[in-house]
């Protein structure tokens, strides 16, 4: 009774695999957008937060919908990947963990925003003194003393991809070991007769994964603190 | 030699700098807060541009607007100890003590490791957070971290001013030590007067953003028209003097300078120490006849070679002590006083000076170049 079926297995371990590779992606591409967003100014700068932020506030459809376009067989980034890679984006799960990473990136970019706002400036002067270059002193000061903040990201944006529906299966729609993440087998249980009870233990299995993330974040960014308090 | 011509303006304050200063020994920036010490020494570092200029320490061109030069800080060789400590709070003592250390090219080493660590008596933190550490401890660690860079001179910027009086007079001693021991010029940012009396060789004198004045700490303390810049209650003079004999009998320590001695209060010095005593201005009385029947120990014959009216209350007089003249000190009378002995230039008088008025504060440390 409590042992899993075969099928829920591989709606998690698909949902793992999504959530895991739209995070690992995203987090360095995060890491840039928070570092622009939060030390330079330029024209337009504007622009880019609110791009950054929009899929927090359109419509999942409308993103899955907009990813559809762009990253479609004839679309103008899809058509590109699969002539000259032969990579194909749309209804595989590299379209699920790319819906999951959009929808999760400003989740993300905000949390590693916030802690390189709180990294004291003054400590990058210093290590400018002792010779180290400007990059340098990004790996070994500030990437440290953000670590805190990446790590809440990261589980944030893990826990969002874990979720994602909307954009998904308007994107890569629904395809059983391909594109059935744990939302959206939920949902196809939820239209099947019979179905309640399996939506029911999927729904509990996704809130636990989640609890487990948060837990695993929150005592990651204690042992941090920890350590840099000595 | 350390040759600065540089403006910047921040916001409202505009720095204005134009100063060569010898690039040896302890050279102090005094002034009030807001006279522009940091801001200097930030351009110093390379960690904010003047606006234009030319900053040139011993032929290295560091900034020149001219030529469009500008050393980013990280090759400038300048080690910095700011006022914070300014610690990597997720690092070790022992990796911050390295930071520096790694990234600079061994042909540039000066020093080693185990000097630093032994220099600063800090071995038995090596393995701790500073987070851990004690104010004097961090700011021990902070020392080592800017001198394990292997910088050509140090700039130091008030490194004391967030400490007690016990923790200054921990870290003082090691200071002297950098000076004396590794011989490294070190840039010395301080309001403080008993800094520059124990570090300082050349004094820089700031006020509203540029060098009011400049010169020898002897000359900068016996300037009375720098006083309204110094502070009154400060008000004094340097004599160069050594450890001649102590009396143990009473805790007594005679000091030989040029042309007389002059008695302290027990100084636990080797026979021999050469040693700067601070004399205030306000610690020496004037006796137009040697008294007799009198506590006071040191009454030197001394001859009046200035007369400096302050506010109207107070009168600052310059005097040359002793069988030379060479040493001179300020007494600080008031303008009474002055009135109804007639004291004026030229007249031979008696300087008295209590023995108990001259302690360790008032001492510079050891100087090996005299």
């Amino acid at each position: 009774m409590l042992q899993p079926t075969d099928l829920e297995l591989e709606a998690i371990r698909l949902s793992l695999r999504v959530a895991f590779w739209s995070v690992a992606c995203s987090l360095p591409v995060a890491v840039a957008v928070a570092w622009v967003l939060a030390r330079t100014r330029f024209p337009g700068k504007i622009l880019l937060d609110g791009l950054v932020h929009l899929p927090l506030v359109v419509p999942p459809v409308v993103v899955g919908f907009i990813l559809l376009v762009l990253f479609g067989r004839r679309g103008p980034i899809g058509g590109w990947l699969y002539d000259t890679f032969g990579i194909t984006i749309i209804f595989t799960w590299k379209g699920a963990a790319l819906a999951a990473a959009v929808m999760a990136f400003p989740l993300m970019v905000r949390a590693i925003r916030l802690s390189l706002e709180a990294v004291d400036r003054r400590l990058e002067a210093a290590a400018r003194t002792l010779g180290a270059r400007r990059f340098d002193v990004f790996m070994t000061v500030t990437l440290p003393l953000m670590t805190p903040g990446i790590l809440a990201g990261v589980v944030l944006a893990f826990a969002r991809s874990l979720g994602e529906f909307g954009a998904t299966i308007t994107f890569v729609s629904n395809i059983p070991g391909e594109t059935r993440t744990i939302p959206v087998a939920i949902y196809t249980l939820t239209q099947t007769p019979d179905g309640d009870v399996g939506a029911l233990r999927l729904s509990i299995i996704a809130v636990i994964l989640a609890l487990i993330a948060l837990v695993a974040s929150e005592l990651l960014a204690r042992r941090v603190n920890a350590r840099i308090a000595g | 030699m350390l040759e600065v011509d540089a403006e910047q303006q921040l916001g409202a304050f505009r720095l204005d700098i134009h100063m060569r200063a010898p690039s040896r020994g302890v050279t102090a920036l005094f002034g009030r807060s807001g006279a522009g010490k940091t801001s200097l020494v930030n351009m110093l570092a390379g960690l904010t541009r003047p606006t234009r200029g030319r900053i040139v320490i011993d032929d290295t061109v560091l900034f020149d607007s001219s030529g469009g030069t500008s050393i980013p800080p990280e090759r400038r060789r300048l080690g910095y100890v700011f006022q914070e400590d300014r610690l990597f709070p997720h690092l070790s003592v022992r990796s911050n003590l390295l930071y520096g250390h790694r990234r600079a090219p061994a042909r540039d080493r000066t020093t080693t490791v185990a000097e630093v660590v032994d220099l600063l008596g800090i071995g038995h933190l090596l393995d701790r957070r500073p987070a851990r550490l004690s104010g004097g401890e961090k700011q021990r660690v902070a020392i080592g971290r800017a001198l394990l860079a292997h910088p050509r001179l140090l700039l130091m910027d008030e490194p004391l001013a967030s400490l007690d009086a016990a923790r200054k007079e921990e870290i003082l001693p090691f200071i002297e030590r950098l000076r004396d021991r590794l011989r490294l010029p070190i840039v010395y940012v301080t309001h403080d007067l008993g800094e520059i009396i124990r570090l300082a060789d050349t004094v820089v004198l700031m006020s509203e953003g540029s060098v009011a004045a400049l010169g020898t700490v002897d000359d900068f303390l016996g300037r009375a028209d720098l006083r309204n810049l110094t502070g009154r209650h400060e008000a004094g003079a340097l004599l160069r003097a050594s450890v001649e004999s102590h009396d143990e009998r009473f805790g007594l320590t005679h000091l030989a300078f040029d042309g007389g001695r002059l008695r302290t209060s027990r100084l636990d010095l080797p026979i021999g120490t050469n040693v700067r005593v601070n004399i205030r201005a306000r610690d020496v009385s004037i006796a137009l006849n040697a008294p007799a029947d009198i506590s006071i120990l040191n009454v030197l014959p001394a001859r009046i070679t200035e007369v400096f009216a302050g506010d109207g209350t107070h009168t600052d007089l310059k005097l040359a002590l002793g069988s030379t003249g060479h040493a001179a000190i300020w007494a600080r009378l008031t303008a009474r006083s002055v009135h109804d002995l007639r004291l004026e230039v030229g007249r031979n008088v008696f300087a008295l000076i209590k023995a108990v008025a001259i302690d360790r504060q008032s001492l510079g440390g050891p100087q090996p170049d005299g």
